[in-house]
Formats: C-alpha cells, structure tokens, sequence
C-alpha cells in the first residue's frame, strides 16, 4: 500500500458510478445492444419482475423467484446481455399498472413465447391469451383448442409453467369440476385476478 | 457456457472501473471512458466465456480506453479556455495535488500503480491488462510510485511511509 494514493483509494464513487451506469443503459438501448431488458413493478399481487427482447415480452416471474435466479435463467437461455432497463420497460410497466388499477382489459405489448416449450404446450398458452378479459375457460376446452381433447391434464401442466404469467391470461382456466384450480404464481393471485376481472364476486 | 447476466456484472465492477477512470483521466473525462467501457464490454460480452476473469477483463478494456484518450487528447489542439481545466481540475475530494500527480504520469505507469495500490489487483492481472510480461508490470507500478512521491515530496526527498512495498 502507498499512502499517497489513499485519497483515490477513499473517494466516494458510488453514486457517480450509478448514474454513469444508467447512462450506459441508456446509450446500449439506442445502439440496440441490448438483447432482454427487466424491469420490476409493483402490484398488489407483489413485486414482478418483468423481462422483454425487441420481439417483446418474454418472461414475467412472481417475487418468490428469487430476482437473482431468473436473470440467470435469462441470461443462459436467451443471451447473456441482460440489462436492467426500466426506462426501457415504461411502456410495459405502465400497462401492468392500467390492467391493476382495473383500467386496462388486454396487454397491447407482443409476446415473445422463447422460453416457451414448443408444441402442444405453446399451442395450449397462444389459445389462452385469446380468452377475452372476465371470462374464463377450461382445461378440457384449451386441450381440445390446441388439437387434443383428451389432454386436459397436459394443457394444465402446460398452463402451471407459463413463462408470461397475467400478459398471457391462465389464470383465465379452471377446472371444469368447480373451483379455481392450480396457479402456477400461487392460488390466491389466482383468485385475487379472477376478482379483480370480475369473474370471481366479493 | 454463458457469463454472468450483463446487468450484475455492471453493478459488480461499475464502482472499480469508476475509480480507477476518475483518477485516471480525471472527473471531466471519466464518464465518457466508462461509457466507452461497458459499451465495448457489452458488444464483445456474448463471446465472453463464462469462467473468464471479468474484473481483469474490464480493466483491460478500461485501460486501453485510457490510452486511446491520451492519445487523442494529444492529437487534439488545445483550445486555449479549457487550459485552466486541465491544469486545475476539480477533484472529488480536497487533495487536488494527488489526482493531478497521478494524472501526470505515463498512462501505463498510471494504469499500473492505480490497478496495484488503489483497486488490489495482483501482478499477474495488471501484467494482462496491460499486455506485457509481469516484470514489466511491476516496472510500470515501480516507476510510478517513484515518480508519484517525487512530486509529492517537494523538496525531492521519498516521503517517510509506513507499510510502502
């Protein structure tokens, strides 16, 4: 160690470095660089992390997944230039907020089904987002949709495993049999959005 | 095999490679080399391999944006009202002697004592962000260290420090 050099060593950088981080966001939006933004937005269901590339939303994770560990999974799946952007994501943010407040009926944003498995499965998860706002369908319904009657459980399984949980709507399934079933981001969010669209009372 | 998602690895190194540019090139200058930084970072990021030495490979990027800074600056006319800025430059804390003897050293010099004194990086590393064997890398930090307590000593004699290696 020098001592000459310990006002260097002590200086605060922290800020300086953070808004000079943010511009690096900003400058690698405009020179498209930026492979899958996130940003978080608070809802009364909890804080979620939403993720989207150019061709649109691709990943949407409630908060018991650990923040960390998604955009690990992002960055091993689709590319590692994973940046947390929510200037970026203000378009996106805001209609999440719309659709929360009750003002919003339908996500304008595309979806990107990447991290969709392909098959039965994406073909179950593209007949749910068709299911209009305050309606609800069944899984026998969305298996016979996506080609196979008989496969009401695999379109369940399909539907626990939603990468864009909310933008696409499964919790708009429920078993034919009563209740509100199984929901991939807990069943009370499930009811909770279910009230919220009016299709569930009190 | 993939590194680390991009937006962690800038929040891990964001405030090392700050530092180390604010004494480098000083506080008009660093946040355009740290945007020249990660930028180059992020486009070269995908071919990364994921049990690279990331802190070492940003640094060496860092470094030679600081080259390339000097280099330019010393192509460039002075125009004549920013000379009092860059004789006097702000200093983020009240010991304005040290950032400017750091700054007036040789950049590799610079790189060296800053990369061994300030952010703790072992020779092996400052001898790859530079690019040269790690003799020539403890040259570099041997000879900034002389001339950075040359200046700061005014009448020319090494200034009595404890613990200097």
């Amino acid at each position: 160690m020098i001592q000459e050099l310990d006002p260097v060593r002590r200086a605060d950088v922290d800020r300086a470095s953070r808004l000079a981080a943010e511009r690096v966001v900003e400058r690698a939006r405009r020179e498209r660089l930026e492979d899958v933004m996130v940003a978080t937005v608070d809802s009364p269901v909890g804080t979620l992390l939403v993720a989207a590339t150019p061709r649109g939303v691709v990943r949407v994770a409630f908060p018991e997944e650990p923040e960390e560990a998604v955009l690990e999974e992002l960055a091993a799946d689709l590319s590692p230039r994973v940046l947390a952007d929510p200037r970026g994501m203000d378009a996106v943010r805001r209609q999440f907020e719309e659709y929360f407040r009750g003002r919003r009926r339908r996500f304008e944003t595309r979806v990107d089904w990447s991290l969709a498995p392909s098959g039965f499965s994406r073909r179950v998860l593209e007949q749910t987002a068709r299911i209009p706002y305050g309606t609800v369908s069944t899984y026998g319904e969305m298996a016979k949709r996506a080609g196979s009657p008989r496969a009401a459980r695999a379109a369940g399984n399909a539907l626990h495993d939603n990468p864009v949980p909310i933008v696409v709507p499964c919790h708009r399934v429920v078993p034919a049999s009563g209740g509100v079933g199984r929901y991939g981001g807990s069943e009370w969010r499930k009811e909770w959005l279910l009230r919220l669209e009016g299709w569930l009372q009190g | 095999m993939s590194p680390p998602p991009f937006a962690r690895f800038l929040e891990e190194h964001r405030a090392q490679v700050y530092r180390f540019l604010l004494a480098a090139v000083g506080p008009h200058d660093a946040d355009d080399c740290f945007q020249e930084t990660f930028l180059a970072a992020l486009r070269a990021y995908p071919r990364v391999r994921e049990d690279s030495n990331l802190r070492a490979w940003v640094l060496t990027i860092a470094t030679r944006k600081v080259i390339d800074h000097e280099r330019a600056r010393a192509r460039r006319p002075v125009p004549v009202e920013r000379l009092p800025h860059w004789s006097a430059p702000e200093s983020p804390d009240g010991e304005p002697e040290v950032w400017r003897a750091v700054r007036s050293l040789p950049p590799r010099q610079r790189a060296a004592i800053l990369q061994r004194y300030v952010l703790d990086l072992p020779y092996a590393d400052i001898a790859r962000t530079l690019g040269c064997s790690q003799e020539a890398a403890r040259a570099s930090a041997y000879e900034g260290r002389r001339k950075l307590r040359e200046m700061l000593s005014p009448d020319g004699s090494p200034k009595a420090t404890g613990g200097a290696r």
